[in-house]
């Protein structure tokens, strides 16, 4: 073992008089990098009481409340931000819980830097708020401390079904619930939470802290069905015409791998990122034998791709025990689409990466095992319409790289068995349901949908912003039925 | 939690349930598969719909002993229950009246052969099935395989029963006698070196040959791609896309390496598995 975690810097908190401007955030503390690149443990540990407090205070309550704005879920910042600096955290849960149901989920995955920190007016000159890590620490205080149920509405009668249990859906139910409305989520996979669960890993958001947001839903009165594939055992056409749904919502998310179309990517050692991340967080492969959900790693390990999954990725390959863990990327360290955050735990934990490289073609060996890539360097060119400049090959650069296991990152487009089983329901090219983003509706009439679906592949907190879109247009519907 | 209602022991490494699944009874069809987890540790493993019956809400699985997963199911008893059981998943056969189908089922593909044998005579096909195990104690269901085929031929590679050779022998057989023109479509279902067989002889025949295939699975609904398998050089997912595909097709080196890529953990979580089974406590070696 090496050195334990770095003590917690919690001891001294920044609190000065409440008039004072504090410059920067106060720290968050983390495991040690060399330490928690090799165990499954959250990074994060989370703030003490004092230091909650402290960084609530740094709010500036400023009249303006620009970062509201910034919320998908609308969340009400500097009202919870305040309850927080007195030390009701109870208040503040509640405040932060009328708008949002996955407080532990958003204050550990939400992009903040480009939603409410973004806006924060303290931002300008400083560092802004914290508000991220203050809306953790008192999602985990409720966690800690008994959940207080918020209040449902009386039943109004109607029922409807939730499709996906991921952020989208999951918010949706909530909404719906406190409404009054009586909900149903159907889930395909045998437990709830959908990318939280398989996607997303536990260092970066703990199973078992999905799992307590989802059992809170449930105490709302929210169903959830597992093992229950919509368009297979059932179809949103025969929810509402035989099984009596007023309402449907679609959030099944984007769930269908994409791959490089690259000779070689059959290979044994070529994974998804779906599969490699499915088998490590949903199916616990990291606990194998104890769990039976085996995965290979070898030594050295290529993530293609740039994004947050690939982050996901390659980090994870080091827990699982590759010595080397590589990002290959086809354009330079400036363009990777990932959060500046989490960029910067994968430096910290010894990811390497290629930048400005792209694989050509794998190669395997007799059994057909991965043993190597052989990769094209790029140069940048004129940005392209994503705003980017976009990577141009420079011919006859060709070289190998050796690698044991590959995991292909680049993206993923929506799954297909909802909309190709739902009559009437309009999707785009690409396979995304087509919905409109201000109520959600799609072509068919009492069929609503949101999230990556929708959208392709986004974040945790926009598809909650989406489900909750979702909540008040069928509410509106039903209200008029 | 789903129940175990019936259990029927073919052979010390074949057995039977009838487990009470009603959303998957009530929609599935002939070719579609589930996917269950036995305990909450368990891996998701894929097994073909050997029956179904939609009043009672049940499905009806076959499976043989292979690894830890499905010896762990195999020690378990009516009564118990199944933490997981999904579907239906995969798309469901095609049928249709093609005029003769050869049917042919390979040790515990026989099972699955079956309700699709039977949707096909439904259809108004002359079913002509096939039926063979490596011997006399791993061949079952020949009763229910003649009532669901319009004539039904039975062999064993050993000739322990009815007669010595492999169901390709057999295969050749009839379509030599019934005369290749004679014979609209082949469908073949069992371990995949038998599948291949099947298609190498069609192939000569110029017959076209759907085969079910087995491919390692993760999730089942499209979202993995761990059953990914080069089909007419594009890749397909066995689990969205298949289970069915044109047997000519396939690429069966690709698919048998896939296959074999967890070979070593799958021998090592069995062994462990055998060694926590020797325990005193009498759990039965069930988790």
């Amino acid at each position: 073992m090496n050195d334990g975690p770095k003590p917690r810097p919690d001891n001294a908190p920044k609190t000065q008089p409440q008039s004072k401007i504090v410059p920067q955030k106060n720290p968050m503390p983390a495991q040690d990098p060399v330490v928690r690149s090799k165990n499954f443990n959250e990074v994060a540990l989370g703030y003490s009481p004092e230091t909650a407090i402290a960084e609530a205070k740094r709010c500036l309550q400023c009249k303006k409340e620009p970062c509201r704005q910034g919320c998908p879920v609308e969340v009400d910042i500097p009202a919870f931000l305040k309850l927080a600096s007195q030390g009701d955290f109870a208040g503040a849960i509640a405040k932060i819980k009328e708008k949002n149901a996955l407080p532990a989920v958003c204050g550990r995955v939400c992009p903040q830097e480009t939603q409410c920190e973004k806006y924060c007016t303290l931002g300008k000159k400083h560092e802004p708020v914290g508000i991220g890590r203050v809306e953790r620490f008192c999602a985990d205080w409720e966690l800690a401390t008994g959940v207080k149920i918020p209040e449902v509405a009386p039943p109004t009668g109607f029922k409807v079904a939730v499709v996906g249990s991921g952020p989208a859906g999951l918010t949706c139910a909530a909404d719906l619930a406190k409404l009054g409305h009586k909900v149903t989520v159907f889930e395909a996979l045998h437990v709830p939470g959908g990318v939280l669960m398989y996607g997303i890993p536990e260092f970066r958001l703990p199973k078992a802290v999905v799992q307590a947001e989802v059992e809170n839903l449930k105490k709302l009165g929210v169903d959830i069905e597992v093992n229950s594939v919509v368009g297979k055992f059932t179809t949103v056409d025969q929810l509402m015409e035989e099984e009596g749904y007023d309402a449907v919502f679609i959030g099944t998310g984007a769930g269908l791998p994409y791959f490089m179309n690259i000779p070689g990517e059959n290979l044994c050692g070529v994974y998804s990122a779906n599969e490699f991340l499915t088998r490590t967080n949903l199916m616990k492969a990291y606990q194998f034998p104890d769990w039976d959900t085996p995965i290979k790693i070898g030594r050295k390990v290529a993530v293609l791709g740039g994004g947050n999954v690939a982050m996901d990725a390659a980090r994870t390959a080091l827990r699982l025990g590759a010595e080397e863990s590589w990002i290959v990327y086809r354009r330079s360290e400036k363009e990777l689409p990932a959060r500046h955050e989490e960029v910067e735990h994968a430096h910290e934990e010894g990811v390497k990466f290629a930048f400005l490289t792209s694989p050509t073609k794998i190669f395997g060996d007799d059994n057909g095992v991965v043993t190597a890539m052989e990769c094209l360097k790029y140069e940048l060119g004129d940005p392209d319409a994503s705003g980017r400049r976009s990577p141009v090959p420079i011919p006859g650069s060709e070289y190998v790289m050796e690698v044991d296991t590959v995991v292909v990152a680049i993206g993923q487009g929506p799954n297909p068995l909802v909309p190709r089983t739902t009559k009437g329901l309009e999707v785009s090219k690409k396979g995304n349901i087509v919905a409109n983003l201000e109520t959600g509706a799609t072509s068919k009439t009492g069929v609503y949908a949101g999230g990556d679906v929708v959208t392709g592949a986004a974040t945790v907190i926009l598809a909650m912003g989406a489900g909750k879109v979702g909540a008040r247009s069928i509410h509106d519907y039903l209200s008029k039925k | 939690m789903y129940k175990i209602l019936e259990k029927e022991v073919f052979s010390p490494i074949i057995k039977l349930m009838v487990v009470e699944a009603p959303k998957v009874a009530k929609s599935c069809q002939a070719g579609q598969f589930v996917i269950l987890r036995i305990h909450e540790e368990g891996e998701r493993i894929p097994l073909t719909i050997a029956d179904f019956d939609r009043k009672k809400g049940t499905i009806t699985i076959v499976f043989q002993e292979v690894g830890k997963t499905t010896e762990q199911l195999g020690a378990m008893e009516a009564g118990d229950y199944i933490k997981d059981f999904v579907g239906p998943l995969g798309l469901p056969s095609h049928i249709e009246n093609f005029g003769t189908v050869l049917v042919v089922g390979g040790g515990v593909g026989i099972a699955p052969v079956h309700p699709i044998a039977r949707e096909l005579k439904n259809a108004g096909n002359h079913v002509i099935g096939v039926i063979g195990s490596r011997t006399k104690d791993l061949m079952f269901w020949e009763d229910k395989m003649r009532e669901a085929c319009s004539e039904l031929h039975v062999t064993t590679d050993d000739g322990s029963y009815v007669r010595k050779g492999f169901v390709t022998d057999v295969m050749k057989e009839i379509i030599e006698d019934t005369g290749k023109d004679n014979i609209n479509l082949v469908l073949a279902i069992g371990p995949q070196p038998m599948m291949r067989a099947c298609c190498n002889l069609t192939k000569e025949y110029g017959l076209k040959t759907i085969v079910s295939l087995n491919a390692l699975m993760v999730d089942g609904t499209g979202m993995c791609g761990c059953c990914r398998v080069s089909v007419g050089g594009v890749t397909k997912f066995v689990c969205v896309d298949g289970p069915e595909f044109d047997g000519h097709e396939v690429d069966w080196l690709e698919l048998a390496r896939r296959g074999a890529y967890f070979r070593e953990e799958e021998q090592r979580a069995r062994e462990r598995a055998k060694e926590e089974h020797s325990c005193q406590c009498e759990c039965g070696g069930g988790k």
